[in-house]
């Protein structure tokens, strides 16, 4: 199978997962209805389900796995470690501190966003400051810095959850696992997406060659420094749109740019739009399972993520594991 | 083409290279000789803008290496690093192609005369049969043969190369050097190499740099600067020159008592 059709096909399970993502739920609807409620939408019960209900909240789900996948990617070609995730920065616990300080203030969801996008910002310049300051600057550094800040971060969490208000701890906890249940408008994290993925595409020869290592790429004629500043951007913002959507969804970041490389795409020209179908796929057909399967109780989505994608990324690890010993 | 002038390189505390002005001639073979340490990698990255000098510049044509745009650069000097990451996302064929980089004109894809080219050296350097294993599987020869195939793959004018006989069998490090010599010979290209081997250094190579650490340099031709006084002060180690069919050859003295004896 050549790679174009490849990604045809990865785009076919993309869309399914929308599809599915439409159609399930409390009340199911055939896809006939679907279709024809998605073609003409009318003022019936159908079409107001699926286009105020459904279609944002897949959307939502699909722009935040594709952008988790798209900061993965990126941070495990910049970093040379196939652990990175979108997290590394101390994105995820500055926006959480700010998101839950927010809720131990009762504020509204826009403050919440705002303080939730300012915690990540300071996380992240607190991070990329204290490894730049150093001088002679390495991945390594960068990696060990966020990892140290975010256990700082997390001590906070845990003490904002200690004196919070009873009440308030469930919401912080499906938060910080991940959900869905309070995304609003999903088109800016739509457009965001678009935006990156255009940004970032061009790079995708360059990251091919910077996964030999920064001096080996130069010598090829790249020139790393310019090319890492711009990468490490569009990780940063994919990482903060996607907290700010769904919370600190774990996992889909992690694993995707991996299941995409298992898959047969580990060249960045495919690697980039196929996990972010992939990424995005995932968490909506993740998401649809974690709010109908066990209707009327609604799972937070970032515990569907670990569940579902843990078993498959050990099978087709098991899978390559065979294939290498033949 | 490429000249160094006044250039010094040095760590904290510790000078490698001090005042060395050489000029690369098109169609010359240099061996960079020394002992571990003595700053032959630095000076290749230096040569190749990988690395800024404490002082003095490397020039090639008119330009400061520096100053001049990556990927033209690139063209221009191709580089063999001594050492780099094992873990490659793709095939022998994927890794060979990112030679072709430099010159790619679209990013979106490789041109047939690309894949042509790097079929070709893949061919040469006896890996035909390899292409679709991942690159992370083959063994260490493989790998350099494969590294080789990719720099060859560059077509650039100015080959650096740090220890390219590393890890290979002797047909190709023989297959190695002869296609170095026949770029420098046939497209006069300059090819400069570390080399710990002297046997393929006097055999192939038509300038020396003896790099003896802390600054001291010399620079010649064979005959002039490959005499058992500067290889034994060179490597802190005897060796006896020996004449065998015209050719006149260095071998390290036999430690007394030391060795199987026959």
């Amino acid at each position: 199978m050549s790679r174009a059709a490849g990604i045809v096909v990865l785009s076919l399970i993309a869309a399914a997962g929308i599809a599915i993502g439409i159609a399930a739920g409390s009340v199911s609807i055939p896809l006939p209805e679907l279709v024809s409620a998605l073609l003409h939408p009318g003022s019936d019960a159908i079409s107001d389900i699926v286009w105020k209900l459904r279609l944002p909240r897949v959307l939502a789900a699909f722009s935040c796995g594709a952008l988790l996948a798209l900061a993965g990617t990126l941070m495990q070609v910049l970093l040379r470690n196939p652990l990175a995730d979108p997290y590394v920065f101390g994105i995820s616990g500055g926006a959480a501190l700010g998101v839950m300080f927010g809720m131990l203030l009762g504020l509204g969801t826009l403050m919440q966003t705002g303080l939730g996008l300012g915690g990540a910002v300071l996380a992240s310049a607190l991070v990329f400051g204290l490894s730049l300051r150093a001088g002679n600057w390495n991945p390594y550094r960068l990696l060990l810095t966020g990892v140290v800040v975010a256990a700082g971060l997390n001590a906070l969490l845990s003490l904002i959850l200690v004196l919070a208000p009873q009440t308030a701890v469930k919401g912080m906890l499906y938060w910080l696992m991940g959900d869905l249940g309070y995304a609003g408008n999903p088109l800016p994290a739509l457009v965001v997406l678009v935006l990156l993925f255009v940004v970032a595409m061009p790079f995708a020869p360059a990251m091919n060659v910077l996964a030999l290592g920064r001096m080996k790429a130069q010598s090829l004629g790249v020139a790393v420094s310019g090319v890492e500043v711009v990468l490490f951007g569009v990780a940063a913002v994919a990482a903060v749109t996607a907290v700010l959507v769904g919370g600190t969804v774990g996992f889909v970041g992690l694993i995707v740019p991996h299941l995409v490389r298992l898959a047969g795409f580990a060249d960045h020209r495919w690697l980039l739009p196929g996990s972010i179908l992939i990424g995005g796929g995932f968490l909506v057909m993740a998401d649809t399972v974690a709010r109908s399967a066990w209707a009327p109780l609604q799972f937070p989505v970032g515990v569907l993520t670990a569940l579902l994608g843990v078993p498959i990324l050990l099978l087709l690890l098991a899978g390559k594991n065979k294939d290498a010993a033949h | 083409m490429l000249r160094t002038e006044g250039l010094r390189l040095a760590y904290p505390g510790r000078t490698l290279v001090e005042g060395l002005s050489i000029g690369f001639q098109p169609g010359d073979v240099w061996a960079v000789l020394g002992r571990n340490g003595s700053g032959k990698s630095t000076l290749l990255h230096a040569l190749a803008a990988l690395r800024t000098p404490q002082a003095g510049r490397v020039m090639l044509g008119d330009d400061v290496v520096e100053n001049v745009p990556k990927r033209a650069l690139a063209r221009q000097i191709g580089v063999l690093l001594q050492d780099e990451s094992r873990d490659f996302w793709g095939s022998v064929r994927d890794y060979v192609l990112l030679g072709r980089y430099p010159h790619a004109r679209s990013p979106f894809g490789w041109s047939a005369e690309d894949e042509h080219i790097a079929q070709g050296e893949i061919e040469a350097m006896h890996l035909q049969g390899f292409g679709d294993r991942p690159f992370a599987t083959l063994s260490g020869g493989e790998r350099q043969r494969a590294r080789a195939a990719a720099l060859f793959t560059q077509r650039p004018d100015v080959y650096l190369l740090d220890e390219p006989l590393q890890h290979l069998d002797l047909p190709h490090q023989v297959a190695v050097l002869e296609r170095l010599a026949h770029e420098a010979r046939n497209r006069g290209a300059v090819v400069v190499m570390v080399l710990h081997d002297l046997l393929f250094a006097t055999r192939y190579c038509h300038r020396f740099l003896l790099l003896f650490g802390a600054g001291r340099h010399v620079v010649g031709r064979a005959e002039d600067v490959l005499t058992g006084d500067n290889l034994r002060d060179l490597y802190g180690f005897p060796l006896v020159p020996v004449e065998i069919g015209g050719e006149r050859l260095f071998l390290p003295e036999r430690l007394s008592g030391e060795g199987p004896h026959v």
